[in-house]
């Protein structure tokens, strides 16, 4: 007797969870189009500090090429340690307490593998970075959006917090200043939530890749809130102050037992960072203040330039507070956020990011990365102008 | 000056033509705010003059400079004060500097020719009085020049689109 075939998915089931990113389309079509201005991308339009890159060079020109200790050169850990301590004023051990990643993408993965057991819950902004939820899905967390809306500048409510937790809610993940709103959320709401993470007994998993990047008013780091220290992974990198995206370097702190088991993921799959990327973080992190404040100064008067325009033409934009992200309304066209950025591209060539990438509430607005120069972000918003005047009602 | 004003100057430093109106806009102040920061600046000589980089090599027209090294005797009352001033009023002279070391100042001369610059250095300068001596090196390649890079700009070879 012949044995049925078996029909088996060549893909984790797991896998298939995730939708596939709505952005390789447009991708594609951006790839297409001669000529554009693109507000499309996440990263700063500098090349790292010369200096930084010299440290680079050096590294290799040293030998420096084999591996580092799974958590990371310990003078770096060590630098990191102390870099949090004296900006923010909180304490971590950079012998147990600090790890260094691959970018603040490992650290996440790694932070949702480290705690989520199948089936728990973690509560995340709605718009929020594109990897929030894939992570914590792949980790087998179901991720569960908040909506925050235009209105509050997309503060996440810890009132609407209050009410998603349940049982299985292990962790909240945020970041603040947020990707792609800008939002900066001030001490007292982040207290709010810090009640809610006790209360509750979570972990608050706190992505501050661009705590530097905060134009009106401080950044306030979750950890160093009451009772946080223990229940924060702070994830943070090198990517958008010092201009270092290429060289994939980040880092997590928490507490020990988190750190280790995070490590343990860590050192079967990445084992560690590059060390010629750990080398020039270390020359960042000793002598790059001044270059962050030079970059700072400039996002802030692009901030300025891009926001006033926006609100010009026709194009609702609140003043976004942090990060190098303009996020304004497009309501006013009746157009959907894909069709939108569809239309820009194709009849004006203008490449912006449409809101509903980030989640179902992002949809009505678009993300407008000011990381580009002046006279780029003029001429965009002389075209974005021309196609108001088309699409404004 | 506020830091606001020192803001304004680090913006018209890297671009002269910046509007006061977009000046405002980058800053968040008001456009007379702006205008009066500058007129103060200006007249106080804070703003010396507003200066375009111009790379002459690529418009086609040939220039020759040269540092020079001048040894010079110091004069009693005015130092190298009088000295620096006879060469600074010559028009060759683009910048001049007091300088430590082995010679006292530092002269930066440009001409048309060599010849020109070699006749400012012979029939001009090491005549003075007080001049002891001259070394002069004549500039072969101008790489960066007053904190701007004259040799090709570094563009940074990004995707149009990413996340």
């Amino acid at each position: 007797m012949e044995t049925p075939e078996v029909q088996k998915s060549p893909l984790s089931r797991r896998l298939e969870a995730i939708p596939p990113s709505g952005i390789r389309r447009f991708f594609d079509l951006v790839r297409s189009v001669e000529g554009i201005i693109s507000l499309g991308v996440g990263e700063p339009d500098f090349a790292t500090p010369w200096h930084i890159r010299e440290a680079g060079i050096y590294a290799l020109e040293k030998g420096y090429t084999m591996y580092t200790p799974n958590t990371g050169l310990p003078q770096l850990r060590k630098a990191i340690a102390r870099y949090l301590e004296e900006n923010y004023g909180v304490a971590y051990n950079p012998e147990t307490e600090v790890l260094v990643t691959v970018g603040v993408s490992q650290g996440m993965d790694l932070a949702m593998r480290a705690i989520l057991n199948p089936g728990e819950e973690v509560i995340i902004p709605d718009p929020a970075y594109v990897a929030y939820a894939p992570c914590a899905l792949l980790a087998g967390g179901k991720p569960v959006p908040i909506p925050t809306t235009g209105e509050e500048d997309f503060r996440l409510s810890h009132e609407r917090v209050a009410r998603a937790i349940t049982p299985a809610t292990k962790a909240l993940l945020f970041g603040y200043p947020a990707n792609p709103t800008g939002t900066v959320m001030p001490r007292r709401e982040l207290m709010a939530l810090a009640e809610l993470v006790r209360k509750h007994q979570l972990i608050a998993v706190s992505d501050e890749i661009y705590a530097r990047l905060v134009y009106e008013g401080e950044h306030t780091c979750f950890a160093t809130l009451p009772g946080m220290k223990e229940r924060t992974i702070l994830l943070g990198g090198f990517s958008k102050a010092y201009a270092m995206t290429g060289w994939r370097l980040g880092y997590a702190c928490a507490p020990q037992e988190i750190i280790e088991a995070m490590t343990r993921v860590h050192q079967y799959t990445m084992m560690c960072a590059p060390i010629m990327a750990q080398m020039a973080a270390l020359e960042a992190i000793r002598n790059g203040d001044a270059a962050v404040k030079e970059m700072a100064l400039e996002y802030n008067h692009r901030r300025r330039a891009i926001v006033k325009g926006l609100n010009a033409i026709g194009l609702p934009c609140p003043e976004p507070q942090g990060a190098f992200y303009a996020f304004p309304s497009i309501r006013a066209t009746g157009l959907s956020s894909e069709e939108f950025t569809e239309k820009l591209l194709m009849e004006e060539k203008v490449a912006v990011v449409h809101g509903s990438t980030f989640g179902a509430c992002g949809e009505g607005y678009i993300r407008c990365c000011y990381a580009v120069s002046l006279p780029a972000i003029e001429e965009a918003l002389k075209r974005m102008g021309r196609f108001m005047a088309r699409y404004g009602r | 000056m506020t830091e606001k004003e020192k803001e304004f100057l680090r913006i018209l430093e890297k671009d002269p033509r910046t509007t006061p109106e977009k000046l405002a806009t980058m800053t968040g102040s008001s456009p007379q705010a702006v205008e009066k920061a500058i007129k103060k600046a200006e007249g106080e000589g804070v703003i010396v003059k507003y200066k375009t980089v111009i790379n002459w090599e690529k418009a086609g027209e040939e220039q020759v400079m040269a540092l020079i090294e001048v040894k010079v005797t110091p004069q009693r009352d005015v130092g190298f004060d009088a000295a620096a001033e006879r060469i600074y009023r010559f028009p060759q002279a683009r910048s001049v500097y007091l300088v430590s070391g082995t010679y006292d100042l530092a002269v930066l001369v440009t001409g048309k020719t060599m010849q020109e610059v070699a006749a400012f250095v012979a029939e001009k300068l090491s005549p003075l009085e007080s001049v002891q001596g001259t070394v002069t090196h004549f500039l072969l390649k101008r790489f960066k020049e007053d904190g701007d890079i004259l040799v090709g700009k570094e563009t940074t070879p990004r995707l149009p689109y990413t996340l």
